[in-house]
């Protein structure tokens, strides 16, 4: 492991500019880093800060981690659609294209919001894997999109206790909920009638939610950008 | 601030408290697990008395909410039921298999609810008496032919579902140091956004200009009550951002993205409407 144990003293003295990530990154670049930075550690860092690794994403503490956790499934969210309304699937209806144009539309909102909301605490853009669909056949395309429609709404369900801020626990609702309608229109496209089935919801009428964990490993096919879940798992 | 935040604390101030804490925190961090371990039936008495538990006495404001959320339950539920106890209301097939699966669901959150309350030290609400024209009790209020006219029920069922989101939502920030009853909130809500969801598929499919999700504060329903739940979706700010000035989204969109909550108040002053006594 390279530990960097001598930090140049002028940037020490001015440790204020290590504080945020993306100065830190910056840092790391400017220390010439590249493969050997993937095991770098920085010393003199504030326990709470997350330290960044060249070539993943970490997504820090307290209610900065679930926002960028949320942020990192948005982004996921939106480079799909973007994908689906660019190749659009063959037997596409009208109907369809102008609803998931619509849904496109709302995922990127969420992420140009998260992005601003986090500002120099959100972590950077995730490049994204989508080899395993077929964007050309309606049913590859169907089913990715029920995988992380319902992924959201289990996601957000699930992280809503991390959170310690009653603002942003409503910002999270406010979002959730339509990605439960996306969720419910997706899966009635594939069959109607199984916007709320067994497989989502349980006997007592309750969305089945899931820890970051579980998210992070269901969405980590998709993902090829390393994630650190920070605090958060 | 969390619950093993407060035990920490506790317990640094009072390390004989320790042992007896221990066995609390425990249950508390395994809550994550719990829907695991129990059968269905037990999880709603499990939250409520985890939280008394925890919290002692003061359990008065989540009976609060868990009481104003079993009004709301009971009120979608009885709807429903009696929407399909209403011979010719409901085509067969697809439609009708729908509302069941949507009654089934708010009859679960009216059991799961009262359980919870009863866990939590508290008394349920008794269920009111509804008047589901919306007239208190006339019996002669503006949706009195719901039960016969098949896109009026859908316009009323469209109502109750986003109100119940958007009042679901509203209470979701009383709840943020009550993570065991947040959690069942939210995964409550989330299934009611899905039923509003399919709901307003299904006037969409008899004609009605709606889509899955809230466009700007359309209700796609001619309706001064209805337009009342609807109120305030065409928001734009979320936490000081203006999404607006994001770029590329059409007000459309943004307002699409993000549903809005509704005060107590709010919710009430539509929901009192339905209630005979």
């Amino acid at each position: 492991m390279n530990i960097l144990k001598n930090t140049p003293s002028s940037l020490e003295s001015n440790s204020g500019l290590l504080v945020k990530g993306v100065h830190r990154r910056s840092f790391l670049k400017w220390a010439g880093g590249t493969a050997a930075a993937t095991s770098l550690i920085l010393t003199g860092c504030k326990e709470d800060d997350p330290v960044i690794v060249a070539g993943e994403v970490n997504f820090g503490t307290g209610d900065n981690a679930v926002l960028n956790y949320a942020y990192a499934l948005e982004q996921l969210e939106a480079a799909f659609y973007q994908r689906v309304i660019e190749s659009q699937f063959s037997g596409i209806t009208a109907d369809e294209r102008s609803l998931l144009t619509d849904i496109r539309d709302h995922e990127m909102a969420h992420r140009e919001f998260f992005k601003a909301a986090l500002g120099v605490n959100a972590i950077g853009g995730l490049e994204v894997d989508f080899s395993s669909i077929d964007f050309s056949k309606r049913e590859s395309v169907l089913n990715a999109a029920k995988t992380f429609e319902d992924l959201g709404v289990a996601a957000y369900n699930g992280a809503g206790r991390f959170l310690t801020s009653p603002d942003l626990l409503a910002i999270a609702g406010k979002i959730v909920s339509v990605e439960a309608r996306h969720a419910a229109y997706i899966r009635d496209l594939i069959n109607n009638g199984t916007f709320a089935d067994s497989t989502v919801i349980d006997a007592n009428g309750l969305e089945m939610s899931k820890e970051p964990s579980a998210v992070l490993m269901a969405a980590a096919p998709f993902i090829k950008t390393k994630i650190n879940a920070g605090t958060l798992a | 601030m969390d619950f093993l935040k407060i035990l920490n604390m506790i317990e640094e101030r009072d390390p004989e408290m320790s042992d007896r804490l221990n066995s609390r925190r425990k249950a508390l961090r395994d809550f994550a697990d719990l829907g695991k371990k129990l059968t269905m039936a037990a999880v709603p008495l499990a939250v409520g008395s985890m939280f008394q538990k925890a919290y002692g006495q003061s359990t008065t404001n989540v009976v609060d909410v868990l009481n104003y959320a079993l009004t709301l339950e009971y009120l979608e539920y009885r709807f429903y039921e009696k929407a399909l106890a209403s011979a010719g209301l409901i085509p067969a097939g697809a439609p009708t298999a729908a509302i069941t699966t949507i009654m089934n669901h708010e009859k679960a959150h009216v059991n799961f609810l009262k359980t919870a309350i009863t866990g939590a030290g508290g008394t349920p609400v008794a269920e009111p008496k509804f008047d589901f024209s919306g007239g208190q009790g006339t019996g002669t209020g503006p949706f009195a032919t719901a039960f016969t006219n098949y896109q009026l029920f859908l316009a009323v069922a469209q109502s109750l579902e986003d109100t119940g989101v958007r009042a679901y939502k509203g209470q979701a920030p009383n709840l943020v140091q009550q993570n065991a009853v947040l959690t069942a909130a939210l995964n409550i809500h989330s299934v009611e956004a899905r039923h509003a969801a399919h709901i307003r598929m299904m006037r969409k499919a008899n004609g009605a200009s709606v889509k899955p999700w809230i466009t700007g504060k359309d209700s796609g329903i001619d309706n001064a009550v209805v337009q009342a739940i609807y109120n305030g979706e065409e928001n734009t700010t979320q936490a000081g951002v203006d999404v607006k000035t994001l770029g590329g989204f059409s007000a459309n969109a943004i307002t699409e993205a993000f549903d809005e909550p509704l005060t107590k108040e709010q919710v009430l002053a539509v929901a009192t409407l339905f209630i005979a006594s």
